[in-house]
């Protein structure tokens, strides 16, 4: 118990920062999923042939490719790319970008391809009627779209938007791979200093429970909100 | 773009799948296992019992793989006790210690997907069986489990796509499987598109045939909502 006090002598407070930094960078990978799934699920479900083919493309490889290997690709990949960019201005130093930006944009591209997946399916389940009903009252676009089919659909989408909520929550593990310190990587470098990785890989298994624990009570809750007078 | 690279990669990459099969397959066998017992469990009236079931799946579906791996991998070889029986001639191996945590993971989602297959099952055809005085048993073995796995096949090919993206996770041990052969390309030519898109590829590639081969036997067996 010694090894989590706070301050010099324990790990507590390394291991507290380390846990609002894998909050902080499951909120930042999902709202760039969200970004995501604004783009790609209306070219999911555009009738034009081409642009469905680029929406179909982005989740059928991302959710067919583990984790890691997209990971690798950022974060190799990544400061290569705008170093590029930068020689292309006259630029030739080397950029190093930060790991947690690439470590959010990784994982906010996977978990943009499963909410991607959870907005379609909802959007194609609201009934057809509410549609027509809309367009016959004639509804100028946008307030048809954010007035009625949005509220809809994130009523819908919410019970399966907890399931990517966790998914993601547990792939931010992965980019402890590139150095970001989040638990993960912070029991890594406490298990290497103390030589007692069983207590601080079985402290970091808690820390993921309680997460997970409280962030599905959080999200139930926000469910039952939404499903008020269903 | 290095097409030569491409080329010259693609057989190392190529035996590389060969170890993530192994630890594919193998891992889904005994994690069938394990969740059609924890199924079972689960079904249990003992409270006690169904709670042990339930705790268990919720433990390893609520922490990340990772997690479980370094557990077994790094975790377990600390317990000096450990070191003294026969168990540590396999859990010194990589191998596997990612096989134990990929199974353990697995049976955890498996043993959901069957419980919820088991609970579909429409009671007529129990008390069917009852009524025509078939032993409990034989119930169990020839007319729940064979429904049972009709339902939970959408549900358990996307566990075999989860299951096939997690092997990767082996490489985090040291294990050469395709995305550590990937990793260890990348780390020496620095051209992450060029083996992204080979090994990328044969990952899709494995994907779309475990896809199609669900999708086969969803129709031979006639899957009913």
């Amino acid at each position: 118990m010694e090894l989590l006090y706070f301050g010099d002598k324990g790990w507590g407070d390394e291991l507290f920062f380390a846990t609002l930094m894998t909050i902080a960078v499951s909120i930042t990978a999902m709202i760039i999923g969200f970004l995501f799934a604004a783009i790609f699920t209306p070219l999911k479900l555009s009738s034009n042939k081409f642009l469905n083919t680029i929406g179909n493309a982005y989740t059928t490889v991302i959710r067919g490719v583990p984790e890691l290997l997209v990971i690798y690709l950022f974060f190799f990949g990544g400061s290569g790319a705008i170093m590029f960019v930068a020689s292309i201005f006259g630029y030739n130093d080397y950029i190093e970008i930060n790991a947690f930006l690439t470590g959010s944009f990784s994982i906010g591209i996977i978990s943009g391809a499963y909410s991607t997946e959870v907005f379609r399916g909802a959007l194609q389940s609201i009934d057809k009627g509410q549609f027509e009903a809309s367009k016959v009252l004639g509804f100028k676009k946008y307030v048809y779209f954010f007035k009625i089919i949005l509220p809809q659909m994130l009523r819908l989408a919410i019970p399966n938007l907890s399931n990517v909520w966790q998914i993601t929550l547990k792939d931010t593990s992965l980019i402890s791979v590139t150095g970001l310190v989040e638990i993960m990587r912070q029991s890594y470098i406490a298990a290497g200093s103390t030589r007692d990785p069983l207590f601080f890989y079985s402290f970091a298994a808690v820390l993921y429970l309680m997460l997970t624990f409280f962030s599905m009570q959080l999200l139930n809750r926000l469910e039952l909100k939404y499903n008020k007078g269903f | 773009m290095d097409i030569e690279l491409m080329i010259n990669s693609f057989p190392k990459l190529l035996s590389a799948t060969l170890i993530t099969l192994k630890l594919l397959s193998v891992s889904l066998i005994l994690g069938l296992f394990i969740g059609l017992g924890f199924a079972i469990l689960r079904m249990n009236n003992n409270k006690l019992i169904n709670k042990f079931a339930y705790g268990y799946s919720y433990l390893f579906r609520g922490t990340p793989l990772l997690v479980q791996i370094f557990i077994i991998y790094f975790g377990l070889g600390q317990i000096e006790y450990l070191r003294t029986t026969f168990l540590w001639v396999v859990l010194k191996e990589p191998y596997w210690c990612a096989i134990i945590a990929f199974s353990l993971n697995t049976g955890a989602y498996t043993s959901e997907i069957l419980r919820s297959a088991f609970q579909t099952i429409k009671i007529g055809y129990l008390e069917a069986g009852r009524s025509l005085g078939i032993p409990k048993k034989i119930i169990f073995t020839k007319i729940q489990i064979p429904i049972a796995i009709k339902q939970s096949l959408p549900a358990y090919g996307n566990e075999i796509i989860l299951m096939l993206k997690g092997t990767s996770l082996a490489s985090t041990v040291t294990l050469m499987d395709l995305t550590g052969v990937a990793k260890y390309i990348i780390s020496t030519t620095f051209k992450p598109v060029e083996v992204f898109i080979v090994a990328g590829g044969i990952y899709l590639f494995m994907t779309f045939i475990v896809h199609n081969i669900i999708k086969y036997l969803e129709k031979k067996y006639g899957f009913q909502t």
